[in-house]
């Protein structure tokens, strides 16, 4: 136990002194949340670039559907040929000119309308445009069809079906995908700090073997604690760089944005296109405040601390699992080139986990492949982890899942643990060679 | 128990290969025990058996009357074949961390550091980094990392491969007051002439097999046959030589003319020295008669040649 530790603080300190290591945890945030305040920077910018469209309407069927926005401004040209309105367009530094013909009919209007830019126009503005269009268009067919705008108000509902479980909590519409997205990020969590710190691992495990030390190590202690005191210590010095990203992330990113003057909502893009469609269009949902309300309730009663109880679970075993086989894998290997054709198979299961994730679990927590995934030992840490904000039991995960995933889990931890461990007692004697799967599969007979 | 060592009948299987089969050793305390053999023969097997990074499949062995236990690697120092230390770590730091991981405290650590620092005199080295010094140096180092717990038991495998002269020599001596301080030392090689003169007891591996073991000046008495060299200072080289050719079996004779300087080897039949010394006074003046002793390598030759010619 004593050489565990003085294993685990060498390992430790060894990682934390390291200068690419204080760099890059020192670096990551600045360069994070230079990221992210050069966007909101540029957002900002972008918006208020303030571009005016000239209009050179012909027709009777268009008049003032236009309406200007933050962004945009239109401008009426009245009785000027299509080329001189061009020209003028052009001097007066416009952004566009929208040309609608004269024509009898509002189809062969539209058909034949133009929207000219010096350059390919931005997809905001032809959004803009073709909403101004497809909504005459309808008009003008749904009266051919013999209805009044006000009848047609009355059809032009929107519906969305309100859920609830069967013990009568109300659902909100999407909430699963915001609770999947929050166990995704848990998820993606770990697969980042398995494949960064796994790594580190493994180098670590080289280095021992290139400087020809793990033989004077090894008369020491036991090759399976100096495992494991590699495997804490790099991970605690991971734990630690994590916890400065996340604080002085923060900090970084609150100053930024009161130094910037940047309005962190003003990143809500989603958002921002709601309002400016729905404030002409379709009348917008009308219970806003409520759903917001709802939102808000459905994140409350999120079971944090059962999630972050579970995290730390699959966390701690996922990570041990994973960190023992590159432990195993640099041991096997004489220098870094030689871990690609190992490397790989590990990371599959742990893309595949995300990605199963992002595009199954999110649609249906609880569908066939969201369970099979989350019961299997080497994808459940991240697929369990986006299942587990639904909650556990009635309407969530049930419990029998919760714990057959975690005894698989467990199950494997033993196992990988105890064959990478071998094929790391034998790998690290091992000089010269560059071993395959079948000499591997040989060393685990080795007493 | 005067031996601090004892393997009986080790046996060692990797897959289908026998590193060691059936080895048995008594290493007698306070003394430099030869474990000689050439490359592959299973000495550094044996020897990771010694320090419990491996396990024999048969066998037993023991530590100073015990059976060997996890708490005796405190004991055992060992200098690998394969060695090195963490390159960008610093000297003081390391050293602490490997005599901790021994079992030793930390500050009775730092004071033995600093005596063996100065007394190799490497006192300013405690804050550099291991890839800040040269070759030799890093070896100074990896000598004192190995002594420094003050094993009953110390393990050189190969210790001179890649000494330069000057450390090597340095080593040497430091080895020796070791010893004289009680400690016993096990060297392994397999460039057997390299530690001839340092080794007082032997025993020769070859093909996993320990085939010799002993005392090395009895192997050395039991393995000479009578064999002189011997010089005469004469003039009529020809007709002594050829007078000495008919009484007893001659090889490898040169003259040279200028010095008037007849060499030759003999074969005695049996122990009658004195008197072949005699009858050579009586023909020419003798400047040289040397009973040549067999080197280790020829005794380890002739025995793997005679094992094979039985099997």
């Amino acid at each position: 136990m004593r050489k565990l530790l003085l294993i685990i603080k060498r390992e430790y300190l060894a990682k934390v002194r390291n200068k690419s290591f204080v760099i890059m945890t020192f670096l990551s945030p600045i360069l994070m949340v230079g990221m992210v305040v050069l966007i909101a920077y540029l957002t900002k910018v972008n918006d208020n670039d303030h571009k005016v469209i000239a209009i050179l309407n012909e027709s009777n069927f268009f008049s003032n559907e236009f309406v200007a926005t933050t962004s945009t401004s239109y401008v009426n040209f009245d009785d000027v040929s299509l080329e001189t309105a061009k020209d003028s367009v052009a001097s007066l530094g416009f952004y566009g000119l929208l040309y609608i013909p004269d024509e009898i009919h509002i189809e062969k209007v539209c058909d034949r309308s133009f929207f000219y830019t010096e350059d390919a126009p931005s997809t905001d503005i032809t959004e803009k445009i073709d909403a101004v269009f497809q909504e005459r268009l309808r008009q003008s067919r749904l009266l051919e069809l013999g209805l009044t705008a006000s009848e047609f108000e009355k059809v032009d509902t929107q519906f969305d079906i309100r859920t609830a479980t069967f013990d009568g909590q109300t659902n909100v519409k999407g909430i699963n995908e915001i609770k999947a997205f929050i166990g995704g990020g848990f998820g993606y969590l770990i697969m980042m700090f398995i494949i960064i710190y796994g790594g580190f691992v493994m180098r670590s495990v080289i280095e021992e073997k290139t400087s020809r030390i793990i033989e004077v190590i090894i008369s020491s202690v036991k090759p399976f604690q100096l495992m494991l005191g590699k495997i804490i210590g790099t991970s605690l010095a991971g734990i630690t760089q994590f916890g400065i990203w996340l604080v002085s992330a923060s900090v970084l990113l609150l100053v930024a944005f009161a130094v910037f003057d940047i309005d962190p909502s003003a990143l809500n893009t989603s958002a921002h296109l709601q309002t400016g469609m729905g404030a002409n269009m379709a009348p917008t949902i009308p219970t806003a405040d409520q759903t917001v309300q709802l939102y808000a309730q459905e994140l409350f009663r999120i079971p944090w601390v059962m999630l972050i109880f579970f995290f730390l679970v699959y966390f701690l075993l996922g990570y041990l699992i994973y960190s023992s086989i590159y432990a195993a894998i640099g041991a096997a290997v004489d220098n870094e080139t030689d871990t690609q054709q190992f490397i790989f198979p590990i990371i599959l299961p742990l893309m595949l986990a995300i990605y199963v994730g992002f595009f199954s679990v999110f649609s249906n927590p609880h569908g066939p492949i969201a369970v099979g995934f989350s019961l299997f030992p080497l994808t459940s840490p991240i697929v369990m982890l986006m299942r587990l904000p639904g909650g556990i039991g009635e309407g969530g995960v049930p419990v029998w899942e919760l714990v057959t995933s975690i005894l698989l889990l467990f199950g494997t931890f033993i196992g990988i643990v105890w064959l990478a461990a071998k094929i790391y007692r034998v790998g690290i004697l091992m000089y010269g060679k560059k071993p395959t799967y079948k000499e591997l599969f040989k060393w685990l007979k080795y007493d | 128990m005067n031996d601090i060592l004892v393997a009986k009948e080790v046996t060692k299987k990797y897959g289908e290969h026998t590193a060691l089969d059936e080895v048995s050793l008594n290493i007698p305390k306070n003394s430099i025990y030869g474990l000689l053999g050439p490359n592959g023969a299973g000495k550094t097997t044996l020897i990771r058996i010694i320090n419990q990074i491996t396990y024999p499949d048969k066998g037993e062995v023991y530590f100073d009357g015990e059976a060997l236990q996890n708490h005796h690697v405190a004991q055992i120092g060992y200098l690998p074949e394969e060695r090195g230390l963490y390159k960008s770590m610093k000297v003081g730091e390391q050293a602490l961390y490997l005599a901790q991981l021994k079992g030793l405290d930390k500050a009775e650590a730092k004071k033995r550091l600093k005596f063996w620092f100065e007394r190799l005199e490497i006192g300013d080295w405690w804050n550099k980094k291991i890839q800040e010094l040269s070759k030799g140096m890093a070896q100074k180092i990896q000598f004192i990392v190995t002594v420094l717990h003050e094993p009953k038991l110390l393990i050189f495998d190969e210790p001179f491969s890649g000494f330069d002269p000057i450390n090597a020599n340095i080593i040497k001596d430091e080895i020796l007051k070791l010893k004289e301080q009680g400690t016993s030392i096990i060297f392994s090689t397999h460039r057997m002439e390299s530690v001839e003169e340092l080794c007082e007891h032997i025993a020769l591996i070859h093909r996993s097999k320990k085939v010799l073991d002993g005392k090395l000046s009895e192997i050395k008495r039991a393995y000479k046959n009578n064999i002189y060299r011997v010089g005469l200072q004469t003039a009529n080289a020809e007709l002594i030589l050829s007078e000495i050719t008919e009484k007893f079996k001659v090889s490898n004779s040169s003259y040279d003319s200028l010095e008037n300087q007849l060499d030759f080897t003999l074969q005695l039949p049996d122990e009658k020295s004195g008197e072949v010394l005699a009858y050579l006074s009586n023909k020419a003046n003798v400047n040289r008669f040397v009973e040549t002793i067999p080197s280790t390598s020829e005794i380890f030759i002739r025995t793997v040649q005679s094992k094979e010619l039985n099997a």
